[in-house]
């Protein structure tokens, strides 16, 4: 055996390499794979096939085919663009949605790092990549990025408070702003269990979630049949894969595993019954993170795209107010439910 | 490696590091792999085909003027609202009610912008 094997030591600095390792290379198969799934199941879902020929079954190489294009693709930058923020901007998109991973508890110890604000980190890591979006359209100095810019900018306004009110919500039903420690606080998942409360906290942070990354049927700010796609018009090659194709597809996986944290019970079983314990933490993730990204899927092509005065209307006078009463609804519920009817 | 509090957003800070190395590493890998043929017309800016007229930086009408300020507070709130909800429960009724007029204001302000019709987006 090699001396360097036999006098191995875990140290923290391996634990952080190996963790480095794991989640760079989780994080861009994990957008591939998404990428595929976008494809197949949208394609199903309007009786198409989708993708059949690349990799032979199925298409599965389909998306890595794509990437291994768009790396090979020339990467134009318009003269009137101002080009170093034009050229950073996908790197100010990309990287929080990779942050966002690092404290999505896959299994009770399998989390890259559980702060003990970790509910309240999310929620302000999520918020980043939209300034990134208005920097790309910004210096792009064209017309139609501007105009999706501003659009991606105020709904990033509008829908942010329900998000983060409906994760208050979650706050106070775990008491505790870890995420490790929400999810142990739920013995039914929030979805289930206080009734309706969880379940209207849920439809609030999925509508919410949807409009934050520009999903059909708040994809406004991208609509290609208006402004082809919003701030990323002049973008090309690899970075118009960071700052829209990977930054679209790693914030949806990264915002299922977050629903899935917040409101189904992470990595414990979707109903609090002895024998499904059986099965390991990271299955039951998994199984509720494809449920989740699926859920992501069939919205996108069932509901039209909405008006911009609708998506306003729809946050400030439906989610907003609606997400304020829950919150009190929930407090109420906290302090004065019966004691048997709570745990 | 440092311990405790600081030490939790140590591995923050070096997965800020990582990503960047990713995400630029990655745009090298691109630009060495890419073609390289700019010429004019392939450096206008692309408005669907049609030459641009005047700067891309046009003036445009920020609607939303109004929402952003509603939206500072309520986001203001936010943060007001996260401390409160740990500890409420230990705290008891009389925390909840400070919360109940604390966003029953808020609300009030709402429905005072909705009533005045500055929600409206024209």
């Amino acid at each position: 055996m090699p001396e360097f094997i036999q006098n191995f030591e875990l140290t923290a600095w391996w634990i952080l390499a190996i963790k480095l390792i794991v989640v760079l290379t989780v994080v861009p198969v994990g957008a591939l794979a998404g990428g595929y799934a976008l494809h197949k199941v949208m394609a199903h879902l309007q009786h198409r096939l989708g993708p059949m020929y690349a990799g032979g079954f199925h298409g599965w190489a389909q998306t890595l085919a794509d990437g291994i294009k768009f790396v090979l693709k020339e990467d134009i930058i318009p003269e009137k663009a101002d080009k170093p923020v034009f050229k950073y901007a996908p790197a100010i998109i990309f990287i929080p949605i990779l942050l966002l991973y690092l404290v999505i508890p896959v299994d009770r110890r399998l989390i890259v790092q559980d702060l003990d604000v970790g509910l309240f980190y999310l929620l302000a890591v999520s918020s980043i990549p939209a300034i990134g979006i208005l920097m790309a359209g910004w210096s792009s100095a064209n017309k139609y990025a501007l105009i999706g810019a501003l659009r991606s900018a105020a709904q990033l306004i509008a829908y942010e408070l329900p998000i983060v009110l409906s994760a208050a919500t979650v706050a106070m039903l775990a008491g505790t702003l870890s995420v490790v420690g929400i999810v142990e606080a739920q013995d039914w998942p929030f979805l289930f269990w206080p009734p309706g409360i969880g379940l209207i906290a849920f439809i609030i942070f999925f509508a919410g979630s949807v409009a934050e990354m520009n999903l059909p049927p708040f994809d406004m700010p991208v609509a290609e049949s208006e402004i082809i796609t919003g701030a990323f018009t002049e973008y090309s090659g690899m970075r118009f894969i960071f700052g829209y194709f990977f930054a679209e597809t790693a914030h949806m996986i990264a915002f299922s595993g977050l629903a899935v944290t917040f409101f189904l019970g992470g990595y414990r079983p979707i109903v609090p019954w002895e024998p499904l314990t059986v099965i390991p933490g990271i299955v039951w993730f998994m199984l509720k993170l494809f449920v989740m990204v699926f859920l992501y899927l069939w919205v996108r092509p069932t509901f039209p795209r909405l008006r911009e005065d609708q998506l306003q209307k729809f946050a400030w006078k439906g989610l907003i107010p609606g997400s304020l009463g829950l919150i009190l609804v929930a407090g109420a519920w906290i302090l004065y439910a019966p004691e048997w009817l709570w745990h | 490696m440092p311990e405790g509090y600081f030490g939790q957003y140590f591995t923050i800070a070096i997965f800020i590091v990582a990503g960047v190395v990713l995400v630029l590493g990655t745009f090298a890998l691109a630009k060495l792999l890419s073609p390289f043929q700019p010429h004019t017309e392939k450096l206008t800016t692309y408005e669907s085909g049609i030459d641009p007229i005047g700067t891309g930086w046009s003036q445009a009408n920020v609607r939303y003027y109004i929402f952003a300020l509603l939206f500072v507070i309520f986001d203001v709130e936010a943060i007001f609202l996260f401390p409160w909800a740990v500890v409420f429960e230990r705290l008891g009724t009389q925390a909840f009610v400070e919360m109940v007029i604390f966003i029953g204001i808020l609300t009030l302000a709402l429905l005072y912008a909705i009533k005045k019709k500055v929600l409206e987006w024209l």
